[in-house]
């Protein structure tokens, strides 16, 4: 990837991360880092491209944590939020 | 041809699913809908990057998605409320360890194209690392198999020390011609260590600021890994995790004052200091205090962490609709910091029932203590002390809290006389408006509710 290209994200992502949280109300900052977290075990892709590279004993091994923990973030990010957000319910819909 | 650009589309699709998922969750009303967005981008990127061209190991890797997955599924199902911090922390703690496993394995293949690609794996894999051991240490402190801050003597020398030798290694590492697997090793040791190390003297308190702060971590390595991955999805949702984590972290930092600074590198003051406070504490029984709530016009219910690990807000949401029927007003005030991270406690009130327009943080109610005709204070010190407003010399100084004693009335319920958590006399107590209401906040709240329906019948 074009090394620019590339900074430009990295910026561009930067703000959107900044501005989508500032108007986020207390209630939700709990939900909300257990939300970011469930986000970044997007890493699993990542760990998955490692693994399917992966040639020597050493770097399945390696790469095989790097899945299971990428899945580990993931599933348990979601679930806790899932089930964190859920408990939100407005008088009205009771 | 074709599957690369499914590929490539799909983790766009995913990209923009996690930025409006994390949006959708900037609201009460649309926050459940938020996860489920980012979940539907997850499971997208993680079935399409099966297609990738030219992958091995696909027996491993469905084996150790399965296990992965299936443990932290069951054991985030099972968790307590009450222990949600911890367990936000490991799996935080597993993300950078995941994103640190990345860069050993393309360390291990021995091919980065060029500097910029080493030092961004590089440094990835320190903050990774880092975030995964201090993760890890969070954890352990919360969940209580770690008892107490343990401090070395000259610590911020040994964090700082640590931490160079760290980035002297990281630098050696990059400006190597060849990738040194020795180099490489050491350099991960020391940052598993490093991180250990960091996270060891912060006390139980601080930790949710800590755990943040992390989570933050945690996202940049994932963004620089996407980068030497050549991966845009995993770029975008590392980085904005990256940005939202660092502000989450000081907005929380912010609202303990406690400056992210002094977090890691002072420890908290002291148990006791500030000046002495003048007066005793005046007890009331339960029947009195149902009766003074009975016959209010408002009452404002603050409370705390003591609460939840009471496991009274069912209780106290029970006493809450009670009061209503009778003509009551009751809303709940929550400080930022009540419970173990901002909004936990909101969290904890929600699983009793309690709808979210009836819960108000510290800007929006400040202003309503003076009219209320009941302040009941359950299982909250703190947060609730005005020493934090008049007195110079209390640790907690300078700090927001809820202006609680300005209420007609103030109830606290509490325990017994000790000083509680932080071991800083709470000047509230002694005050003339207020009144203690001694017992466990279930027991305590429980003889209320009997009084209340006496009253009412």
């Amino acid at each position: 990837m074009d090394g620019f290209v590339a900074l430009y994200i990295f910026m561009l992502a930067a703000f959107t991360g900044y501005e989508v949280i500032s108007r986020v109300p207390v209630i939700l900052h709990t939900p909300l880092m257990s939300g970011s977290n469930f986000v970044h075990g997007v890493v699993l892709v990542g760990g998955m491209i490692a693994l399917g590279q992966a040639e020597t004993p050493l770097e399945q091994a390696i790469g095989f944590v790097a899945v299971l923990l990428g899945a580990a973030n993931a599933a348990g990010g979601y679930v806790v939020t899932e089930r964190m957000l859920a408990m939100f319910k407005s008088k009205e819909k009771k | 041809m074709a599957i690369k650009w499914l590929i490539d589309a799909s983790y766009f699709v995913a990209a923009v699913l996690f930025i409006l998922g994390l949006k959708g969750m900037s609201s009460p009303v649309s926050a459940r809908k938020g996860i489920v967005w980012a979940g539907v981008g997850m499971v997208l990127a993680t079935v399409v990057t099966f297609l990738t061209p030219g992958m091995n190991n696909f027996a491993l890797m469905v084996l150790a998605i399965a296990l992965g997955g299936a443990v932290a599924w069951i054991s985030g199902k099972k968790v307590a409320m009450t222990d949600m911090p911890q367990m936000v922390a490991i799996y935080n703690g597993m993300g950078g360890g995941a994103a640190a496993a990345i860069a050993a394995v393309e360390f291990a293949r021995g091919e980065m194209h060029g500097t910029v690609v080493t030092l961004l794996a590089t440094l990835g894999a320190l903050i990774g690392a880092v975030s995964f051991a201090g993760s890890v240490v969070a954890w352990a402190k919360l969940q209580g198999v770690m008892k107490s801050a343990f401090r070395l003597p000259a610590q911020n020398a040994v964090n700082i020390v640590l931490a160079l030798a760290a980035v002297g290694l990281a630098a050696a590492i990059v400006l190597a011609p060849t990738i040194d697997p020795m180099l490489v090793v050491a350099f991960f040791i020391l940052s598993l260590v490093l991180g250990t190390i960091i996270t060891l003297p912060i006390g139980g308190a601080d930790m949710p600021v800590v755990i943040s702060l992390f989570n933050a971590f945690t996202g940049l390595a994932v963004g620089f890994e996407g980068f030497v991955m050549g991966i845009p999805a995993l770029i975008i949702a590392g980085i904005v995790v990256g940005a939202a984590g660092t502000l989450l972290t000081q907005l929380m930092a912010k609202a303990m004052n406690r400056p992210i600074s002094n977090i890691l590198f002072v420890p908290m003051a002291a148990a006791g200091g500030g000046e002495a406070v003048e007066g005793e504490q005046k007890e009331i029984g339960a029947m009195d205090a149902a009766a003074v709530m009975r016959y209010a016009s408002k009452v404002i219910i603050v409370p705390g962490y003591g609460m939840a690990v009471a496991g009274a807000q069912h209780k106290v949401w029970e006493m809450s609709e009670l009061l209503e029927e009778a003509g009551v007003e009751v809303v709940f005030a929550i400080h930022p910091v009540a419970g173990r991270m901002p909004g936990h406690m909101n969290v904890l009130l929600a699983e009793a029932g309690v709808p979210y327009e009836k819960i108000f943080d510290l800007e929006e109610i400040n202003g309503d203590f003076a009219q209320a005709d009941v302040a009941l204070v359950i299982g909250a010190n703190d947060v609730v002390n005005p020493s934090a407003r008049t007195d110079k010399s209390s640790p907690i100084y300078g700090m927001p809290i809820l202006n609680a004693d300005l209420a007609q009335n103030v109830i606290v319920v509490k325990r017994g006389k000790g000083t509680g958590y932080s071991g800083i006399e709470n000047a509230l107590f002694y005050k003339d408006n207020t009144r203690l209401l001694y017992g466990s906040a279930q027991q305590a709240i429980g003889e209320v509710i009997q009084h209340v329906k006496a009253l009412s019948v």
